[in-house]
């Protein structure tokens, strides 16, 4: 009998071009994912050494991270340098034919967020993107990981990429999560507990009965945020609620092909016996509704919880880590999380900008008014997220209650379009990073679940959602 | 790229943990096309303040930036490694890298090096005490040291030395292996299940 393995482990061989002695071993690569940002140098690159895009069919295009999200600023971009950036990519597009979902295209929306919804993203494929979120594809039990810009033009040329071999960590999950934990509370809780470099040269895989019971929506979520332990990926095994999500998508297998690939895609989990280099396991109890409070992922704490001091028995550099992220927060160490209060709501992100999402967000918003000192605004993530919630009558209740209701991209998550922070601003933000200046030089960014985003915009400061009074009509959560 | 094989240089110490990639070059400069011109953006929000260290004379002609642990975790922009290459900096000394940046780097001729926490305080400190503070980098050798007794080997993986010291291109390397390549790739367009677009 051969070898128990993981199922890492299972998709790296698959992919497997070649392992040169003394070299990192060729992986083959079955989508890339582009976007404006990252891109222009790459094409540049191909262009110059006159070599050709290997493989256009398993290369996708889409603009997110720079585009407006008003709909009037959207066909004429006033900002030239984004502007420029995005003709770029229409050029490269056209020159390399690579199929690109442009900013009037209906499937547009952010990269990771249209991969699984088409039905691109596929389980025990190997998938990269030059962007470090790409880890949120991983969800489907995919190899997926962000790359650089040489990277990028190295995929683009050999359709293959040199890797070393990572190590691997499972994170257990078990037990049911308790009411108000979601999936961003989990993978919040999981850094909390590991650190922003906890996971530095692992591929992650999620796993137990926690995980088990999640939605696609909220493995997406958590696979997201491997990045922010340090991970280079982060996955979770295949199972019935993947097949169901895939199946009908516009570019999943259908028929015989449907049944072939499903047989295929079951044998994707990790084998009894199989070994990992660590294992953590947590049980759900003891995840609640988290906030960060400082200016990385891992400075987070508990929604009950007061804001901590450095502690004494920390490394000297760790301790001026805290005190300088507590100077840029603008906060006391001994406040409680809940007094903290806001002035900027960011529904939106890679993260947290999904169908299910907008749906729990709405939940708690409706029937109640945003609290009169706080902006708040929804970006879905994708035109056909923002097209059934509009089916759903979400975009109503957001409305109603004073959200502003955007149109598809990263928008605020990191702010190179013009939806950012003005200094001093204090926002609660469902996106992935809260690194100084991340949403606007001077704002300060706390990440929270939606349904914490949607409470801190009624209340104009953070508020525990196990408590939070539902008054609103039915929303299909 | 341009091969590394010595240095001896001025020493910029940066003393703090956890250094993002939105740190070491700002969103707003992300929209450029090119691959350079990122130096003066480099440590944008904090070369603000006029006590920052690039702003220190002392510091101007630094080629070798020494930072606390976790340095360039974040966001995967391969602007940070040209922003740090722009600027003349062919050497980062820490106790950690984030996995990303660690690539990005390479592919850009800036050399690596992991230190203990204890050696990188040592090299913080003595950046700080004395003015126009130098190390010697021999990749060849694999050693650094300084004029005040300081002296140690490193270790760098064995591939992306040996791309270091030529000055290597990634994408000719791979292509040594075109034959495995297509053939491997034959095989595996079979398996639709793996295609992006199998409907």
């Amino acid at each position: 009998m051969s070898k128990p393995k993981t199922l890492f482990e299972k998709v790296w061989e698959q992919h497997l071009v070649a392992q040169p002695a003394n070299e990192p071993a060729l992986l083959y690569i079955d989508l890339h994912l582009v976007h404006e940002v990252t891109s222009p140098q790459a094409f540049e690159g191909l262009r110059l050494t006159g070599r050709k895009l290997r493989r256009p069919d398993r290369t996708v295009a889409t603009v997110d991270h720079n585009v407006p999200t008003i709909a009037a600023d959207r066909l004429v971009i006033k900002d030239d340098i984004a502007a420029r950036q995005i003709d770029a990519l229409r050029r490269n597009c056209k020159e390399f034919g690579v199929e690109l979902y442009d900013v009037d295209s209906r499937d547009q929306g952010i990269v990771h967020v249209i991969g699984p919804e088409l039905g691109l993203t596929k389980p025990g494929m190997t998938i990269v993107c030059g962007d470090s979120h790409t880890s949120t594809h991983g969800a489907f039990g995919a190899l997926a990981f962000g790359i650089g810009t040489s990277e990028v033009e190295h995929v683009m040329a050999t359709q293959c990429l040199p890797q070393s071999h990572p190590k691997t960590f499972r994170i257990s999950v078990e037990g049911e999560l308790p009411q108000g934990v979601t999936a961003k509370d989990v993978v919040l809780g999981i850094i909390g507990r590991i650190g922003t470099d906890g996971a530095t040269g692992y591929v992650i895989e999620y796993a137990g009965s926690a995980i088990r019971s999640l939605s696609m929506e909220g493995r997406m979520t958590i696979c997201n945020m491997s990045i922010e332990a340090g991970a280079r990926a982060g996955m979770i095994a295949p199972d019935q609620t993947t097949f169901d999500y895939l199946k009908g998508r516009r570019f999943s297998p259908q028929g015989a092909a449907w049944d072939q690939a499903v047989a295929a895609w079951s044998q994707l989990r990790t084998d009894e016996g199989a070994t990992f280099d660590r294992e953590l396991v947590i049980p759900a109890v003891e995840l609640t509704p988290y906030v960060t409070w400082g200016t990385n992922p891992g400075q987070v704490i508990p929604i009950t919880a007061e804001i901590p001091g450095a502690d004494p028995a920390a490394s000297e550099a760790d301790r001026r880590g805290v005190e300088r992220a507590l100077e840029y927060m603008g906060l006391t160490p001994g406040t409680p999380m809940e007094e903290v209060t806001i002035n900027r709501v960011f529904l939106g992100s890679c993260t947290n900008s999904r169908i299910e999402d907008l749906r729990a967000a709405a939940a708690v918003v409706s029937g109640y008014r945003v609290h009169p000192s706080v902006n708040a605004i929804v970006v879905p993530g994708s035109h056909l997220v923002k097209e059934q919630a509009e089916r759903e009558g979400l975009d109503r209740i957001f409305r109603q209650a004073g959200f502003e209701w955007r149109e598809p991209g990263c928008s605020m998550c990191l702010g190179m379009n013009p939806d950012i922070l003005q200094p001093g601003d204090r926002c609660a933000s469902t996106s992935n990073r809260n690194f100084e200046g991340r949403q606007g030089r001077g704002g300060r960014t706390h990440l929270v679940s939606p349904m914490m985003a949607a409470a801190a915009a009624i209340k104009g400061h953070f508020s525990d959602i196990r408590t939070w009074e539902f008054k609103g009509e039915e929303v299909n959560v | 790229m341009q091969p590394f094989r010595k240095l001896q240089a001025t020493v910029m110490p940066l003393d703090r943990v956890n250094v993002d990639t939105d740190q070491i070059i700002p969103k707003q400069f992300l929209k450029r096309i090119e691959r350079t011109g990122y130096g003066d953006f480099l440590f944008f929000d904090w070369r603000q303040d006029p006590g920052f260290e690039i702003n220190q004379p002392r510091y101007r002609n630094a080629q070798i930036l020494v930072a606390a642990k976790n340095f360039g975790c974040g966001s995967s922009r391969e602007h940070a490694a040209w922003a740090l290459d722009n600027y003349g900096f062919r050497c980062v000394i820490s106790s950690s890298f984030a996995d990303i940046f660690h690539s990005n780097a390479g592919k850009n001729g800036i050399l690596l090096i992991t230190l203990s926490e204890d050696q990188v305080n040592t090299l913080l400190q003595r950046a700080k005490q004395h003015e126009g503070y130098k190390l010697t980098v021999s990749l060849e050798e694999n050693t650094l040291s300084d004029d005040h007794g300081f002296s140690t080997t490193f270790k760098v993986d064995s591939f992306r030395r040996y791309c270091l010291l030529e000055g290597l291109d990634d994408i000719g390397l791979t292509l040594r292996y075109k034959d495995d390549l297509d053939k491997f790739e034959k095989q595996h367009d079979r398996d639709f299940w793996l295609t992006p677009k199998s409907a």
